[in-house]
């Protein structure tokens, strides 16, 4: 029983810090969100130097062989300065998926690439009716000669616009909403048929909408086993959600030490508002929330690995709609503490607020996980 | 990081859970799983049997009787008590006023307490509040006066739980009235068989006497009996309560709780279902377990912070704080879960006097004391509006 990080884990800790740092303060952040890649190649490329973008990979591949811990670690350092490049959009779900459901020859083709730098994905799953269930799939893959005919509608896939590589879920056999019969497609994004719409998230990131028409691909675009791919994604996303869970903590701890910043330089009535018992207890909630969020991030970090899959995924539900919540009233309550100062674009606060919750929705929302947790209890 | 159990540890959750399947006498745990207060009879009977399998005091030092526990044995020995509805040793000896005579009490102090409270030969009570001095305790004004080698104490406490039970007091008094009313204050050691000292009973909303007065009129103490040095016992009485907020998240009691709700759903009716089939009800349940599990990792994410040295400031509070909040929503949705018999209530002083069942089912016998006794659960032990103060200066530095 042990929450301490090893030397090496405090010096991954110390190295994605000092990269925020450097890189990212709110002037910095904000030029990037407004160009039209939405983030920084050079950053990407520098991420891939210092290892990072092989994090959780198997060291045949070129990866460092990392556990969900050393993810939590980047995560919650991210989370700290909002960092914009698609690590979660390429490393934990893309990559997560060629690793976990890839042919060897899909590994060494995509894996290597994606450590290096050279090779961004994008995981689209959610459709436009599907909210967040993973299962209701209407996006249609049929069989024609050795390939497949993808015809559908993806909704809101994060990064989708500047992947390289579209990972896509359809169905190859079954209803709507049936586990069985999906199966996961690796898509070129130039591909034939395939046309993307981006747009800018309230996040400050980008995403798309995909249209697939008549795609084709070849039978070796498929990963995993036809119709078998439910369990997969649930496993991925099960790790995106820890994922997510820690880039929350760390974006709310941070608004919270604005927000405490605040409190103490901004005067009211002839003193600074932090002396007023109600912003006082207000701020300690916020931190009380900030507090248990971490336990929670580190216990779902530390169960990821866990065989039981009921216990497992119990707690990335409990973590997912406990933060959710934190998310929510922390986000929130950092905009309230800052009065009309929290409500401009131009400083920090509202950034938080926005990254936070988006993060509430993302992946099932915090009444979806209440209801899930409670399911799986039962 | 790391959220297993060493072997040694799993050895130790085995001894812990066969020692209260052996040892726990029934009626004890019949009425603490129903909420229930134990008698002062059972609760001596439940410590004689702590202390003879050393048990007594896990949070004390080795020489002075402690268990010498890991802070994972304290833990795992926390949640199985709880899980087995084991009534933790009464407070106010073995949590409170022993810390504080084996930190600032002389040799004779420790040689002539410890072992009392370690056998139970004394039932020890708090003589914190007054009715003036309440989350202001300060601000107290029971005095005592130097007279020779006695202090002559005069004036009243209140809140005062369990004294009619008490054979010792440890009283916070006021020996001076000059400075800063802080540093006026100092600790005593009161036997309650003192002439001058009047115990008057103060019924609670449960209908039940656990809350009293008590009256100093002239009762003289030796000097002897004074812990530390005059004047500085508000030192010592925030040592004790800083102690008291550590213990008090109760997460192993709480899900044994998470449990009752669950087994009183899966029998009452509701609808043309069991309450446990109701989808509203049970996401209810699903947030407090949520919270529980909030409150739990957090606690041991502290208690890995300490074993690794690292040191923790007003923390804890927030343990206080989220625990007595999570047994308060608990005990709501036990009452809540009996529907109609949520209302029938008679104190078990009548009930066990008429010598027939209460009305309702059996689990319906229970949940409402102690509804009724844990809304002091965030007034006691430092209200959670005054942890959140704590926490604010101690920690925001606002």
């Amino acid at each position: 029983m042990d929450f301490e990080l090893s030397d090496e884990q405090n010096m991954l800790k110390d190295s994605v810090e000092r990269f925020v740092l450097d890189n990212y303060s709110m002037d910095a952040r904000a030029k990037l969100a407004n160009t039209e890649l939405g983030f920084s190649r050079d950053h990407w490329k520098t991420m891939a130097e210092l290892g990072w973008l092989g994090m959780p990979f198997a060291e045949e591949v070129g990866g460092f062989g990392g556990s969900a811990v050393d993810v939590m670690i980047m995560m919650e350092s991210m989370g700290r300065g909002l960092v914009l490049e698609p690590f979660l959009s390429t490393v934990i779900l893309g990559g997560g998926l060629v690793a976990e459901a890839g042919s060897p020859a899909q590994i060494e083709s995509i894996l290597p690439q994606v450590i290096e730098g050279n090779m961004m994905l994008a995981f689209a799953y959610a459709e436009p009716q599907s909210r967040f269930n993973l299962n209701d799939v209407q996006t249609a893959a049929s069989k024609s000669g050795d390939g497949y005919v993808l015809n559908g509608h993806k909704a809101v896939v994060y990064h989708g616009e500047t992947a390289d590589k579209i990972i896509v879920s359809a169905r190859t056999s079954g209803n709507s909403q049936d586990e069985a019969g999906i199966s996961l497609f690796v898509v070129d994004a130039k591909a034939n048929g395939l046309s993307r719409r981006g747009y800018r998230t309230v996040d400050g990131q980008r995403a798309a909408d995909i249209m697939l028409e008549n795609v084709t691909v070849a039978a070796d675009a498929l990963l995993g086993a036809e119709g078998g791919a439910y369990p997969t994604i649930e496993k991925i996303v099960e790790r995106a959600i820890a994922a997510l869970c820690a880039e929350a903590v760390g974006a709310m701890q941070a608004a919270n030490e604005i927000t405490n910043e605040y409190l103490k330089e901004r005067k009211q009535f002839g003193v600074p508002i932090g002396k007023f018992q109600v912003l006082q207890h207000r701020m300690v909630d916020m931190y009380m929330e900030a507090e248990q969020s971490k336990s929670m991030s580190d216990m779902v970090a530390m169960k990821l690995s866990m065989d039981d899959a009921k216990e497992r995924q119990k707690a990335v539900s409990a973590a997912k709609a406990q933060i959710g919540q934190a998310s929510k009233f922390v986000g929130q309550q950092s905009i309230q503490l800052h009065g009309g100062m929290g409500m401009t674009d131009e400083y920090s606060i509202g950034h938080y607020f926005k990254r936070l919750t988006t993060i509430e929705m993302l992946f099932g929302n915090t009444d979806y996980h209440f209801k899930k947790f409670a399911a799986l209890s039962s | 990081m790391d959220l297993s159990f060493s072997d040694d540890d799993l050895a130790f959750q085995s001894e812990v859970r066969e020692f209260l399947q052996t040892s726990l006498p029934k009626d004890v745990q019949e009425r603490t799983a129903r909420g229930l207060h134990p008698t002062k009879e059972a609760a001596v009977r439940w410590q004689k049997i702590l202390n003879e399998k050393g048990w007594m005091a896990p949070n004390w030092p080795v020489e002075y009787g402690g268990t010498g526990w890991t802070v994972a044995q304290k833990y795992i020995a926390g949640q199985e008590f709880g899980l087995a509805a084991a009534p933790v040793a009464t407070p106010f000896g073995v949590s409170m006023v022993g810390p504080v005579i084996y930190t600032f009490g002389n040799q004779e102090q420790k040689d002539k307490f410890l072992p009392r409270v370690l056998e139970s030969d004394d039932w020890w009570c708090q003589g914190y509040s007054e009715p003036g001095s309440g989350s202001d305790l300060a601000s107290l004004q029971t005095k005592a006066v130097r007279d020779g080698d006695d202090y002559v104490v005069n004036g009243q406490k209140i809140w005062t739980t369990f004294a009619q039970y008490a054979d010792m007091i440890f009283c916070l008094v006021r020996t001076d009235n000059s400075g800063k009313k802080q540093e006026g204050i100092s600790f005593l050691l009161i036997d309650m068989k003192t002439p001058g000292i009047t115990v008057k009973p103060i019924y609670g909303l449960d209908k039940e006497n656990s809350l009293n007065e008590v009256f100093f009129d002239d009762v003289r103490v030796p000097v002897a009996n004074r812990i530390g040095e005059e004047n500085k016992g508000w030192t010592y009485a925030k040592f004790l309560l800083g102690n008291e907020r550590t213990s008090i998240a109760r997460v192993g009691r709480s899900k044994r709780q998470v449990q009752r709700v669950r087994e009183i759903a899966a029998a009452e009716q509701c609808g043309a279902g069991k309450l446990i089939e109701d989808a509203d009800f049970m996401t209810k349940l699903g947030k407090i377990e949520v919270d529980l599990m909030a409150l739990e990792y957090t606690e041991l994410r502290y208690l890995s912070m300490l074993s690794a040295g690292k040191e923790l400031s007003a923390e804890p509070s927030l343990l206080k704080i989220k625990g007595t909040e999570i047994q308060q929503r608990l005990t709501e949705l036990l009452v809540e879960s009996l529907g109609m018999y949520g209302a029938a209530y008679e104190p078990s002083e009548a009930y066990d006097g008429r010598n027939e069942t209460a009305p309702g089912p059996d689990y319906a016998h229970g949940p409402m004391a102690e509804h009724l006794y844990l809304r002091a659960a965030s007034i006691y032990g430092g209200s959670n509006e005054i942890q959140r103060n704590i926490v604010s200066k101690m920690v925001l530095g606002l």
